[in-house]
């Protein structure tokens, strides 16, 4: 699914995900936990919204001078031992994976969670070369037993349910014994511990994402709850970091002011439970770590968003506010986008990364109610940069005829003030008239897409505009 | 070209820039200098007793338990006594810090191992490097006396940390750090911990012990 988006088939997949009732009642879920989480640590930091504020300039600062910082990056993890590859394409970033696995003999590869890995199509990759990845994060094994992409950026199996999760066990987990007890989460999870136990100490290499690359330190940083990401890479010999070129920070003090917004606004945490900072290989007289550090800085479209419409986007630091709280979201879920990233931030990256050609459902797919923007902790303007994908979308003439000829119609009237107040008060009154006795329409031409689904109400009291003007008029006199 | 050069170049050539221009190269000299520490909450910025009972509350409020002791002397019967009072295994196994060496352990009946895990651990006893009481979070730095494993592997990880080793914030342990390895310097695995290991991937559940220890357990030395 990394390689083939299913991006350009949007409206069919959100219309089987709304009739898939297990979806519909995990998705439930995300409105109760994640939201009100969020809300309740928030307000136990008065500092939180002005820390939004300080986490959005420190990365608007490190984007306007990329080049310097990754150049300072670099320098660091070389001094402390590590080695640093970058990849122009997600094709190079895989071709290095595999070459340092290759090196060091692997045949297993264990892996913390990395929305990189899932970009790049790693997992693919290794099998067809004959290296087994076994993803440790428990969300990312449920969904790798599946054969699935992850459907969240933070909890990629909020799509799956106990007794989904207990099935794949029983089919994967095999030499168990089959009357054994998994009928609660807790059980689950004991067993995802033992067997993934193993997998750790027998990996050969280990490969991380990073939250955060410092770049006075040439330290990288990950940040999890579970300690699978630790296990993922201090045991192995090798340890490769994923990363792309918009996580490098300036600054330990940086990250700092970053992390008490990420945790916060992703799981309603204060803190994630581990964050940890690696610098370079395994010291002398060290007893455990890596003996071989590689960091991959991928840019595969990045460095092209810089200055333009689409720069802001440069600055998620992939907490998953914006799904979290996205209408559209917590009606469809994640796999209806079709790639990666799912949810507003997908929306607006997405298009960049593989083409609004095949990406241009996504920015399309939103109410414009702005709770995205709302919550980003980085204050992304979401919706702004989805209207400036709709403007593209337009101008490359790759929107619909119909929606193009709808458009230009309403275009018309639009730029003639006069002409638009008065041909809507005629088409208010013509369909007030019309739909007065049943109070709303269950056809009308040219609304098919509308009416199919529900009801049009029947306008009553006249224009927006008209009913705007009578209200101000009261208030002010 | 190469696939660095092209990624610089690529980067130059949106931003507008050669990447020579010294005032660019002032600005980025300057901030990884001087490392402005930015905002700090209120919350953290509290002295003594208040600091701890801060630390206390925030570890317990990430599901941590936490005991006080006046002295380094008192800390391996609470060590004994948390395992006791979970009918855990009285067997324990530690890296080399001398803070730790230094304890009479053969003052209880504990089986003490040395050096790093292999998996096989119940329970491990770790020396934090600081604590910050903000978010109750203890920082641990590795080393030959301090093998990151210990951290991760054994089920029960019980921490040490010296009340004089709490500070308010992040950027006050990152300062220690600093301090203590020089600028620009870092050792190999700095660990932030806050409570027990935990997932929600299970329908949102919360549950502890995923991957790393199930129990944290904090010893606070007063002295």
């Amino acid at each position: 699914m990394t390689l083939h988006p299913t991006s350009p088939h949007f409206k069919k997949n959100a219309a089987r995900a709304l009739g898939d009732a297990e979806l519909q009642v995990a998705l439930s879920k995300v409105k109760r936990g994640f939201i009100d989480k969020r809300v309740a640590a928030a307000a136990r930091l008065p500092e939180f919204e002005a820390l939004r504020d300080q986490a959005r300039d420190i990365k608007n600062h490190t984007l306007a001078h990329l080049d310097l910082y990754l150049e300072r990056y670099e320098e660091k993890v070389t001094a402390s031992g590590g080695h640093v590859h970058f990849a122009r394409t997600a094709a190079e970033a895989r071709d290095i994976v595999l070459a340092i696995c290759r090196e060091a003999g692997a045949r297993t590869v264990t892996k913390g969670k990395s929305m990189i890995a899932e970009e790049i199509g790693l997992n693919a990759h290794l099998e067809a070369a004959g290296i087994t990845p076994v993803e440790t994060d428990l969300g990312e094994y449920i969904i790798q037993l599946r054969g699935e992409p992850p459907s969240h950026i933070i909890a990629p199996a909020v799509h799956v349910n106990a007794t989904q999760v207990e099935q794949d066990f029983r089919r994967v987990h095999k030499g168990l014994d089959e009357k054994r007890d998994l009928s609660e989460p807790v059980k689950l999870l004991a067993e995802a511990r033992a067997v993934l136990r193993e997998r750790f100490l027998a990996a050969d290499v280990g490969i991380t994402g990073a939250n955060f690359l410092v770049a006075e330190t040439g330290t990288s940083i990950i940040v999890t709850n579970e300690g699978n990401g630790d296990l993922t890479q201090i045991l192995p010999k090798t340890h490769i970091v994923l990363a792309s070129i918009e996580k490098v920070v300036p600054t330990l003090e940086d990250v700092c002011q970053i992390i008490r917004v990420l945790a916060r606004s992703a799981t309603g945490q204060d803190m994630s439970v581990y964050t940890t900072l690696s610098t370079g290989p395994r010291r002398p007289g060290d007893l455990d770590g890596p003996e071989n550090y590689h960091v991959i800085i991928l840019d595969n479209g990045r460095s092209s968003m810089l200055n333009t419409n689409f720069q802001d986007m440069l600055r998620c630091i992939r907490c998953g506010a914006c799904m979290n709280h996205c209408p559209v979201y917590q009606a469809v879920g994640g796999h209806a986008y079709g790639w990666v990233y799912p949810g507003p931030m997908g929306a607006v990256l997405t298009p960049s990364l593989i083409g609004v050609d095949k990406a241009g459902h996504l920015p399309n797919a939103s109410t414009f109610c702005g709770r995205c923007e709302s919550v980003c902790p980085v204050r992304i303007p979401l919706p702004k940069m989805m209207r400036h994908w709709r403007e593209r979308e337009f101008e490359r003439h790759l929107s619909p005829a119909a929606m193009r000829s709808g458009l230009a119609f309403w275009g018309f009237f639009a730029r003639r003030p006069a002409l638009y107040t008065l041909a809507m008060r005629f088409a208010v009154s013509a369909l007030a008239l019309v739909g007065r006795s049943r109070g709303r329409f269950q056809r009308l031409p040219l609304a098919s897409g509308w009416t199919a689904g529900r009801d049009f109400p029947a306008p009553q009291g006249g224009t927006f505009q008209a009913q705007w003007r009578r209200e101000r008029r009261r208030s002010v006199g | 070209m190469s696939a660095r050069e092209d990624v610089f170049a690529s980067i130059r050539r949106s931003l507008g820039v050669t990447g020579n221009e010294l005032p660019r190269r002032q600005v980025v000299a300057d901030r990884i200098e001087r490392a402005p520490k930015g905002l700090i909450p209120g919350r953290g910025q509290v002295e003594g007793d208040e600091r701890i009972a801060l630390f206390r509350r925030e570890a317990e409020l990430a599901l941590a338990t936490v005991a006080e002791v006046e002295t380094a002397a008192d800390v391996p019967r609470a060590v004994a006594d948390f395992l006791r009072n979970h009918n855990l295994p009285a067997a324990i196994r530690m890296g080399e810090d001398l803070r730790l060496r230094t304890m009479p352990w053969e003052e209880t009946a504990l089986a003490v191992s040395r050096g790093r895990s292999d998996g096989g651990d119940i329970n491990a006893v770790s020396h934090a490097f600081a604590g910050v009481a903000e978010s109750g979070t203890l920082v641990m730095v590795s080393g030959p006396e301090n093998p990151s494993t210990l951290n991760f592997l054994p089920d029960n990880h019980i921490v040490v940390v010296a009340a004089k080793d709490l500070v308010g914030d992040y950027e006050e342990a990152l300062r220690k750090v600093r301090a203590t390895y020089g600028r620009g310097q870092m050792p190999r695995t700095v660990n932030f911990i806050t409570g027990p290991s935990r997932s929600g991937d299970i329908e949102q559940t919360l549950l502890l012990g995923a991957h790393g220890p199930r129990r944290l357990h904090v010893i606070v030395v007063r002295g």
